[in-house]
């Protein structure tokens, strides 16, 4: 390539009309898309649609009643819990089962998570031990937790909580290390305490990453929640459905997957809430 | 309160970045570091701050630090390090916090830098809704709040554009003359140097040494733009660097910072 033009290209460049009117085309456009655009009304709608469609194909015999009960029945079980007031007995167990174990798991993790954040001898002695036991199913070891905590609320609150407990520790400790270290640079040269660091940068700045990883951890509760209440409760969704399943009564099964479900949804929403409250000064 | 600098010496490994600098910074004088990258100007900025220990040689203080200074070396990064989740008052208020002043006192600093820097309308804003150049005024706001008895400044207008740098010049001009504040200065642009610094210190390539020490005696007020005399000092300047850069710009780069 030279450095001076060729007159003939200067004196276009120079403004003269393009050679020819006809051969005026537009730019074609190759941007847009890859930007998630939000629609509130397609969720419910698929699930609308659904639950129509079963409906249908159960009253026209399509789907047998033996194989899957229509969402009528199922709402039909559901309804007599409601009435019978049994929702509530079985509903208040699970939560309390849920809301003590999860939270001290969430608590017990993001402490731990700190520490292996903080400080390399935890990081050098517990992060190879959280990463042989967090893939252990929780579930494997509930037997060792009745002989452990005993038949009752004790080893099903320790199930949920170990469940959430490693989860936790993983999020948070990554999250540490996310942390921009030039902020925390900044505030040591400003002589700031080492607990004033702690938890004014590094525990905000790990918020996110903690966030999300209550986000998983609550699912693994709630699953981990049914699993526990199979053995030896009296009462808790997951009991009620193992009831249903051992009576073949799938109305009442399939009402009580419902009822997990609805949590699952709620518990999301609540921690999608608690998101947009505590990181509302992301963009 | 002055700062001394003496046979400061330092390396990274195998790499040598810094060799016997001696530096005097007086109060009340804006002392600019300039150097082709990778001289250890930034590094020799965290010697000075206490960041970071020099294998050789020390940074002492000299005299007593001004009255209620809470923090007598106080820097201005190149990034601002503002806490994204705090306001701007949230982010001055994070380095008074544990000096035990009552809330009452706190807000009153806060209130009276912001001002000084002209944000008292951006107090409540977050810093992702600032510019950058609104950016490094919070941060220049925050520091002023701590009362430092010499200002580190590491590149503070180098994440800017330019007519953002010239406003925040402008500003940082002003200030000096009210409160006549102390500064160690680390630029790559002379330009600023010029405009800013009383003493400009010149630093070779890797190992740092101090090959020149340029004095500018024209007061800070009136440093123009286009001004004859100052446009020959960059020249000079940049005369001393030229060769040094080019040399700096073909190094391989490994774990230096």
């Amino acid at each position: 390539m030279t450095l001076s033009d060729t007159p003939d290209r200067a004196s276009a460049r120079a403004g003269a009309p393009p050679q020819a009117e006809s051969r005026l085309q537009p730019v074609p456009f190759r941007g847009g898309g890859f930007r998630p655009v939000r629609m509130r009304f397609v969720g419910p709608l698929v699930f609308a649609a659904i639950l129509l469609l079963w409906e249908a194909g159960s009253r026209s015999g399509v789907i047998s009643n033996l194989v899957l009960p229509a969402p009528s029945e199922a709402f039909e079980a559901f309804r007599q819990l409601v009435e019978t007031g049994q929702l509530w007995r079985h509903l208040g167990a699970s939560l309390q089962r849920l809301v003590i174990g999860w939270t001290l798991g969430m608590s017990l993790g993001v402490a731990a998570g700190l520490m292996i954040g903080l400080f390399s001898l935890a990081r050098a002695g517990l992060m190879p031990l959280v990463s042989a036991l967090f893939p252990i199913p929780k579930i494997a070891l509930l037997p060792l937790f009745v002989i452990w905590f005993g038949i009752g609320e004790g080893s099903k609150v320790a199930t949920i909580l170990f469940g959430s407990f490693f989860p936790t520790v993983i999020a948070t400790s990554a999250g540490v290390d996310n942390v921009d270290r030039s902020l925390v640079r900044m505030g040591q040269s400003f002589g700031l305490s080492w607990w004033s660091i702690v938890r004014k940068i590094i525990l905000p700045g790990a918020m996110p990453a903690i966030l999300s990883g209550a986000r998983i951890s609550a699912s693994i509760a709630i699953i981990l929640l049914v699993a526990a209440e199979m053995i030896g409760a009296e009462y808790g969704v997951g009991a009620y459905i193992l009831m249903a399943g051992s009576l073949f009564a799938t109305d009442q099964l399939l009402a009580g997957v419902a009822i997990l479900s609805v949590m699952g949804l709620l518990v999301g929403w609540l921690i999608g809430r608690a998101e947009r409250w505590l990181l509302r000064w992301r963009s | 309160m002055d700062l001394l600098l003496r046979g400061v010496s330092h390396r990274y490994g195998d790499t040598q970045v810094l060799a016997d600098i001696d530096l005097a910074v007086g109060e009340g004088e804006i002392v600019c570091i300039i150097g082709p990258s990778g001289c250890g100007k930034s590094t020799l900025l965290r010697f000075i701050g206490g960041l970071e220990r020099p294998d050789a040689g020390e940074v002492l203080l000299a005299g007593e630090p001004p009255a209620g200074s809470l923090n007598p070396l106080t820097y201005v990064f190149q990034d601002f390090a503002l806490l994204p989740w705090r306001t701007v008052e949230g982010n001055v208020s994070l380095v008074l916090e544990d000096h035990g002043l009552s809330a009452a006192r706190r807000r009153e600093i806060i209130q009276d830098v912001l001002e000084r820097t002209g944000l008292s309308d951006f107090k409540g804003a977050l810093p992702r809704q600032l510019s950058g150049g609104m950016k490094q005024r919070v941060a220049i706001a925050r520091a002023l709040s701590v009362r430092p008895a010499v200002m580190l400044m590491d590149e503070p207008l180098s994440a800017l554009d330019s007519q953002t740098r010239e406003l925040l010049m402008d500003d940082l001009v002003g200030l000096w003359q009210r409160e006549r504040f102390t500064a160690c200065y680390v630029t790559h642009n002379l330009a600023e140097a010029v405009r800013l610094g009383h003493k400009i210190v010149v630093l070779s390539r890797r190992p740092g040494k101090i090959r020149e020490i340029v004095e500018i005696d024209r007061d800070l007020a009136d440093r123009q733009q286009a001004d004859a005399k100052l446009e020959a000092v960059q020249r000079d300047l940049w005369h001393l660097l030229r060769d040094e850069a080019r040399a700096a710009d073909r190094e391989l780069a490994d774990d230096t910072v």
